[in-house]
Formats: structure tokens, sequence, C-alpha cells
């Protein structure tokens, strides 16, 4: 690739940002947008965090001596999802928008306006979900995952809950489309779809699977809704309803909805270990082929998070096979990985860190989950402590990971700062080693058998426990090394070139660091 | 505290000293053929997946190492291959379909509940499971343990590693044969359950409104523990599940010995045998205090404009026909107990009422006396 034009945005002092708060409230602008959408993301981290934080605390020890069960599951059920819709998916959707639009040579994303609504949506629907925690019997506590009838015995948190979702839902599609739109009409003349940066290609596909997923989990809750409030009986057999129904519904968006917080950690990972090893990118063409069949499949394995429903032999022999087969183009994918370090020229900056670290532990819990595909043993490892080690590793060291390591491969360009290598590179180090103590653990608790979403466990379930809480309690100090890197890398620091890192290649690199507040006001020429 | 230190010092200096079962790291072997089949195959894929990790970990190891550029590492300049490609995907491929050859097979054998020799419906209610023997006529519910129940209090200051199987035990276990094929119906009341005990080598959802079907043939006799699996509310984590596997004959002691209780306990609410005195006023102290005391004084005595006073009253120390009629047809503003009460609460409170309150007849009334007037 080759790039003109990138400093030749001299107008930009014409239209600088707005002053004080009206610049964040009415801006159009796409990297504004981002940085809100990242900000946002970084307090709901703390937050889920926080609650997270409840939840190790009272597994310290057996018996209960913190909270009420109640209030215990409304924790299991809140963290879960602030930390999906409320950090990992607005982190993604702001890297989004900061990144594509400068990795494709556009000026913006193609509908500002509604990139402004967007965003806004989500703290008020925040707002909505995070108030149920002061309500009269409590915040929803029966799992994120809403299963009917369960979820109809919440009480007033009942239509916060749904309509938080909604909105959480509606945000997540105008972005999706946005997003769309932009990479469709705006890429600069000569980048062609085949030379797309793999960040971009894996959003376009995650695009389209929020697009596709969204709305049904909208109508799932709307079901919800109705059959509490209106006399529906969609999920009540005494009415001639299906409580497993709404499973299948949930999960047809769920597990896309896993894909989403997964594909493009796979772009991030696959833009920063090229640049450290300072080798193209092994197997480009593979990997976007690898991600479309992965979000292929994603549509059709969904009833593997209910084998024991109780599906006909033929339904679990269908979902295992297709689940197991996930297993091909992710493996494609780590080993294109492995092959572009190899022979490369490695330094091993923070973010390169971050990337390997999500390499090998994203691994482990891909292959956690290959087991969980397993039917016959499924039935065993189901609901346990197993998939709570499993799905942590896919997203805490899988998404989390990606997107901190995204933050300090970017975080130069963003504020034309270098960060504190040193504070950066302690904060990897903590948070691995932490990490691992947290939820390696947690696989031999599942396997021994311990149920998932309770607030007391027997006696023999401590020492394993007690090593995750103490893993948990570290590991969510350690971030706080990550506010300190991030506010002080704000505040001032070391000047940052323009490429940045050397080994970096695609067209954010062209810009100035910090990027102007416009940039690419004339396309540049991409041969 | 110092039991919570103790501990900490065991894990800082991981010595698995502690009872065993405390350091349980893997997946139990069970005592069904299913869940064998379980342990094999979770056995089989950790290693190809271990194997295949070691392999790229190694090779993602080997290339960290050496291919730096603090070392003086020149970077090659490849970037593409289709045939490894290739092979990178139907190598994978074929481990697959080798896996997934055992995993049908043993989920074909899971799912034939066919030819079970007997069949227990088992429905998840929040929180406690109720247990229903459909050839044999037994039915329970099984909940958490007292003790359990009392430590897992918040606040109960009751140290969980005093009680013993904390967490794991219930009031009635369900009991059943070794050697023998039983088909588990699960179902529920109310919320989805989850029914699963780890050595039986599967769970299946309890759903309200459906029926579903699992299996085992338990081979060796034993105490084998689970919980409810599926998030069900509150008391999720305290609905445990006891399974007492016994052989064929002491099974059937069991069974005999269940429905030996169960008809002495039948025989002692029989409104058709003799009652002690004692025992009738006992039970009438109760149906008074529930039924009559809205009214009536709990001591017996009037109660200004509304009832009258129990005490030495000519009603009370009257005919018994007429205070039968009374109790039990009413009048005024005394209600008919007729349709509310049975002969045995209606002989007991009667009896209750002639020996109390400072009356003394002495005599008593037989619930069958009562069955004449109906
Ligand atoms: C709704 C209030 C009420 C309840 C409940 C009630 N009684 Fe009475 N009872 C009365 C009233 C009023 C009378 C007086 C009736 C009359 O003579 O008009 C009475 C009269 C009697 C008398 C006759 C007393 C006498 O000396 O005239 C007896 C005996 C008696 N009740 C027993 C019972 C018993 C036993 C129960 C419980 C099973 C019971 N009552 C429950 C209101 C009540
Ligand atoms: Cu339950």
């Amino acid at each position: 690739m080759s790039h003109a034009a990138a400093h030749a945005d001299h107008h930009e002092h014409h239209h600088g940002p707005a002053k004080g708060i009206g610049r964040w409230l009415y801006t159009t602008n796409h990297k504004d947008i981002g940085t809100m959408y990242m900000v946002f993301a970084l307090i709901m981290f703390f937050i889920g965090g926080a609650m997270a934080m409840v939840i190790r605390a009272e597994l310290f020890q057996p018996g209960l001596q913190l909270v009420d069960p109640q209030f215990f599951n409304s924790m299991t059920t809140m963290h879960a999802l602030v930390m999906i819709f409320g950090a990992v998916m607005p982190a993604f959707v702001g890297l989004a928008n900061w990144m594509v639009p400068v990795m494709i040579g556009a000026p913006d994303m193609a509908l500002p306006r509604l990139n402004n609504w967007s965003f806004w949506i989500m703290p008020f629907a925040f707002l909505l979900l995070l108030s149920t925690l002061f309500l009269p019997g409590g915040a929803p506590a029966g799992g994120w995952t809403m299963y009917a009838p369960l979820v109809l015995q919440t009480g007033e948190a009942f239509p916060f809950l749904i309509l938080a979702v909604h909105m959480m839902g509606i945000s997540s599609v105008l972005g999706a489309i946005n997003i769309i739109a932009t990479i469709f009409n705006m890429r600069a003349p000569g980048l062609t779809y085949m030379k797309l940066p793999l960040f971009v290609w894996t959003w376009i596909i995650t695009a389209f699977l929020l697009i596709t997923s969204i709305p049904v989990l909208a109508g799932a809750v709307t079901m919800l809704l109705t059959d509490k409030y209106f006399g529906t009986s969609f999920f009540n057999a005494a009415g001639g309803g299906d409580p497993v129904m709404f499973q299948h519904i949930f999960w047809f968006f769920g597990h896309p909805e896993v894909y989403i917080m997964i594909l493009p950690a796979f772009g991030i990972v696959s833009a920063i270990i090229p640049t450290f090893a300072r080798k193209p990118l092994f197997g480009y063409e593979s990997m976007v082929y690898a991600t479309a069949s992965i979000a292929f499949l994603s549509f059709i394995v969904w009833a593997h998070h209910m084998f024991t429903v109780g599906m006909p032999l033929a339904g679990e022999l269908f979902f295992m096979y297709t689940t197991v087969l996930i297993a091909v183009p992710t493996g494609v994918k780590v080993f294109n990985w492995v092959a572009t370090m190899w022979r490369g020229s490695m330094t091993f900056e923070t973010p390169m860190l971050f990337a390997l670290g999500f390499v090998v532990l994203f691994t482990i819990g891909g292959f956690s989950g290959l087991m969980l595909g397993v039917t016959p043993v499924d039935f065993q490892y189901h609901d346990t402590y197993f998939v709570v080690a499993h799905f942590h590793y896919v997203l805490v060291t899988g998404a989390v990971f990606s997107i901190m390591a995204a933050t300090y491969y970017w975080l130069p360009k963003w504020t034309g700062h270098m960060y504190d290598e040193r504070l950066g590179k302690l904060h990897f180090w903590s948070s691995v080693i932490t990490v691992n103590i947290l939820f390696f653990p947690q696989h031999f608790l599942g396997l021994a058998g311990m149920p998932r979403r309770i607030p007391d466990y027997a006696v023999q379930f401590t020492d394993f426990n007690m090593i995750s809480s103490i893993g948990g309690f570290a590991f969510g100090l350690s971030q706080l090394l990550f506010l300190a890197v991030v506010i002080k890398c704000v505040r001032g620091g070391e000047k940052a070139t323009d490429r940045v890192w050397e080994g970096a290649e695609g067209l954010e690199w062209t810009l100035p660091s910090p990027a102007p507040y416009h940039s690419f006001t004339t396309p540049p020429i991409v041969r | 505290m110092k039991s919570i230190l103790h501990r900490l010092l065991l894990i800082v200096g991981f010595m698995p000293t502690a009872a065993l079962a405390d350091w349980q790291l893997n997946l139990t072997r069970g005592v069904t053929s299913i869940s064998r089949n379980a342990y094999d195959l979770h056995m089989l894929v950790l290693w190809v997946c271990t194997i295949i990790g070691v392999v790229v970990f190694s090779v993602m190891f080997w290339s960290i190492f050496h291919h730096r550029k603090s070392r003086g590492a020149q970077a090659a300049h490849f970037h593409e291959s289709t045939t490894v490609e290739v092979i990178w995907t139907l190598v994978p491929f074929l481990i697959l379909v080798g896996l997934a050859v055992p995993a049908t097979r043993a989920l074909i054998h899971i799912e034939d509940a066919a030819d079970a020799d007997m069949s227990i419906l088992i429905t998840g209610y929040q929180w406690k499971w109720h247990y229903k023997y459909l050839e044999d006529d037994v039915e329970f519910f099984s909940k958490l343990d007292q003790d359990s129940n009392r430590a897992r209090m918040l606040g109960s200051g009751e140290d969980p590693a005093s009680v013993e199987n904390y967490l794991l035990e219930v009031d009635n276990p369900v009991v059943i044969p070794v050697g023998k094929k039983v088909r588990f119906l699960t179902t529920a009341n109310d919320v989805i359950h989850a029914w699963w005990v780890p050595a039986l080598g599967f769970k299946r959802d309890a759903i309200p409104g459906f029926v579903n079907e699992s299996w085992a043939l338990v081979e060796e006799p034993g105490i084998y523990r689970g919980q409810c699996a599926e998030l069900c509310g509150r008391d999720h984590g305290f609905m445990p599940i006891v399974v007492d596997a016994r052989p064929p004959e002491a099974y059937a002691a069991w069974v005999a010995e269940f429905k030996a209780k169960r008809a002495a306990a039948a025989l002692k609410q029989d409104p058709k045998r003799a009652w002690a005195r004692e025992e009738l006023v006992t039970h009438g102290a109760e149906v008074y205090a529930a039924r009559c005391s809205d009214c009536h004084a709990a001591d017996g005595s009037a109660v200004n404009g509304s009832a009258p006073s129990l005490a030495g009253g000519e009603v009370v120390l009257g005919a018994m026909d007429d205070l039968i009629d009374l109790v039990m047809f009413g009048t005024g503003e005394m209600h008919a107990f007729g349709g509310q009460l049975s002969d045995i609460d209606i002989a007991a409170v009667i009896t209750f009422a002639r020996n109390s309150f400072g009356n003394n007849a002495g005599d008593d009334l037989q619930p069958v006396k009562v069955a004449e007037f109906r």
C-alpha cells in the first residue's frame, strides 16, 4: 500500500472540535465518538469488575459471609450484562469508530449523526439497567441468559431489564449499519476488498452478525415482556407455550454474539503480530475465509449451549458436529499467526505481549470449547465452573486482552504520546499471571463437580475457590495500572512519531500523531 | 478464622496434604457406563488438545526465542502457501472425525433409555426435589438437610466444615437398586432445574410442562451426591441430590420399610381406630388455637359481644349429641365446622373443650361417633 495526502489537511483548523460539553453531546466526529465509546467501555469494565469482586469475595470460603443469595444472583447476572453489552461490545465499536475510517482512508463514518445517536443510547440503557440495583426486589437475578420462566419472577426490575436490552440492541444495530455503510462506500480509491486490513474485514463480518442476531434477541425479550404483562404464553407450558423455545431463540442470538465479541479481536491480533514481527501477515486470504466460515458456522451451532434440555438424538448429533467443526477455521487462524511470527524479527512491546498472551490463552479457551462441544461429556461439564473457566479464557484473555493490546497499539496515534512502556509491561505481566490464577483453577472446580451460579459450595471446593479469589482480587487491582497508563499517556509523554512502530503498515500510520480531528478529507490513493 | 489461615498457608505452600478430595482435579470416572464413556472421551479430547497445544506453543515459543530482533533476526518475506493452508485445514478436520466416532457412539448409548427396569419421576421445585417411583408406589420430597440449612444462613456463625457433607446432604435420599436400569423422568413444577449426579455421568434439565428422559445403571452400591445445575432462583445453590444405590434385596427392603412406615403414619391418622383421651386433648388444643380462638378466648372465658364462655358452660358440659350438633352445624354467629374439620379434628376439639378451661367432664369423643352425624 502506498499513500498520499496524509498531511494535506491544513483546513482542519477551521473546524476543529467545539468547546465544552457541547463537543461531546453533539459531535458527529468519528474520533470523538470512538473516544466516548472507549471511555464508556472502560467505566463499565470497572463497574462490572467491581461486581466480579463481590462474587469472588463471597466465594472466597464456604458459607455465606457477605451477601444474600438473591443479591449474589443479581451480581452474576449484572456482571455479565455489564461486561458483555457495556464493556466488550462498546470497546470494539469504539475501536471501529476510531480506526475503520482512517484504515480505509475515509474522512468519517458514512452516517455521522446516526453515529452520535448510537453512542448516546448506551449511557441511558445502562442508567436504566444499573438503576435496578436500587429498586425494591433488587436487580435482575435470573442470569444474563434471561431464561423463562425464571426471569418472569423478576420484580420491578423486569421492565427495566427488557427496555435496557432493547436500547443496547438498537445502539448495536445502528452502529453495525454505519460500519457496513462506511466500509462499502467510503474506501479510498484502489483499496479493494482483498486489500482491506483484517481488522476492517473482521468488522464487516461482525457487523453482519450483529444485524442478523440482535433483532432475534429483541424478539425474544419482547415475548418475555408480553408473557409477563399482556397474558401471552409464548414460554409458558401451562398456556401451550414452550420454555425451551426461549432458549432456542436466545442462543440463536447468543452464539453469534459470542463471535461478535471475538472476531474484531482476531482483526486486532492480525494487525499487531505482523507489525512486531516485521513481516506481513501469513495467509491473509485464508484468514478472511476462516473468519467468514466461523461467522457462518456461528449460526448453526446455537443448541450446544443447551444440550441438556433433552433434544432428539439427531439434533444433538447435528449440533455436536457443527460445533467441533468450528475448531478447523479457528485453528487455521492460530496457525497463521504462528506462521507470521516464524522467521520474523520480533520485538515485544506491550501490544505484542498482549497479542501473544491472546494467542496462547485464547487457544486454551478454544481447547476447552472443543471439549465442551463433545455432547456426551458436555452432559457432565454443562453449567459447571468448567464452562465459567472456558468462557472467561475466551472473553477475558481473548476479547479483553485484544482490546488492551489495541489500546496500547493505537494509543500513541490517538494521543500523540508514547505510553509508559515500563508500566505497560508491568500491567501485562501482572494481568497475565493473575488472570491464570483466577481462571485456571476453575477448570478443576468444574471437573470436580461445582455448579456455576451458586453463592456457596461444599467444603471440598474451598481451596481452589480461595486461589481463584486471590487471583481475582489481584487481577482486579492490576487493571488500575491500565487506568494509570492511559491517563498518563493522555496527559503527556514522549512525542510519538507518525509511524509509531517500526514495522507498522497501513493508512492510519501515514497520519500525524495525534491524528488530526479531520483526516483524509481528500482520499489517499492506494496502489 | 484459624481455619482460613490454615488453608491459606496450605495454598501458599501448595501442599496437597489436606483431605485428598480437596484437590480433585479431574472428572470422576463414576459408577455407570455413561459416566465411564464420558470420562474416557474427556481424557481422549484432553490429550488431543494437550498434544496439539504443546506442538503449536513449542513452535511459537521457539520462534519467540530465536526470531527476535534483539538476537539479530532478519525478517523473512514469505506470507502465503496454499499447501500448508490445506494441510492445517485437513489435518485438524481428520482429527475431529476421529473424535466424532466414539462421541457419536457414546451419545447413542446415552439416549437409549428403552427397556428400563423401573422409572422414577423427578419433579423440581423451588427449592427441593420430589421423587415418585412409578412401579413401586413410593413418593416423597427431598430437600437440604437441617444441619446444612442452618449453617448456610448468612451470618450463621457456624463453620461449614463442621457440618458433614455440607450442602450435599438431604433429608430423604433417593434410593435405587444397583444392577438395574433405572429410567429418570425429569420435569419441574415452577422454573427450570437440572438434575445432576456426576457419578451417574449426566445432567438433565427438569422443565415445567415437559418430561425428559435419561437413565442409569449403577454398578456399585454407594452414596452419590449431586446438585441442581440450572439456575432456579434464590436458593439454587441449596437443592442437593443424594442417590443411595443399594443391592436389589436391600432396595426391596427399603421399599417395604418405606411402605410400612407410611402405613403406620396413616394408621395414626385413622378415624376408625380407638383414640386415647390424651391424644385427643393434645390434638384438640391445636385445632382450638387454630380455628376457634378467633372468637373464643384462649382460656375459654367469655368475650364481650362475641362468643360466650366455654368454662363451665351448660352446652359444653351438656349432652354430647347436642354439642356435636352445635359444632358441626353451628348456631347464630357460631360457624358450622362440619365442612371444615375432619372427624378427628371435631372429636379432638370437643374432647379438649370438655376437659380444659377448668372443665372436667372426664370423658372423650371418638371420631367414629362424629362420623355418624355426617
Ligand atoms: C366466628 C366466631 C366463632 C368461632 C370461630 C367459634 N365460635 Fe363457638 N360460638 C360463637 C358464638 C357467637 C357462640 C354463641 C352462639 C349462640 O348461642 O348464638 C358460640 C358458641 C359456642 C359454644 C356453645 C357455648 C354455650 O355455652 O352456649 C360452644 C361449645 C362453641 N361455641 C365451641 C366452639 C368451638 C369448639 C369452636 C372451634 C371449632 C368454635 N366454637 C368456634 C362464635 C364462634
Ligand atoms: Cu433448581
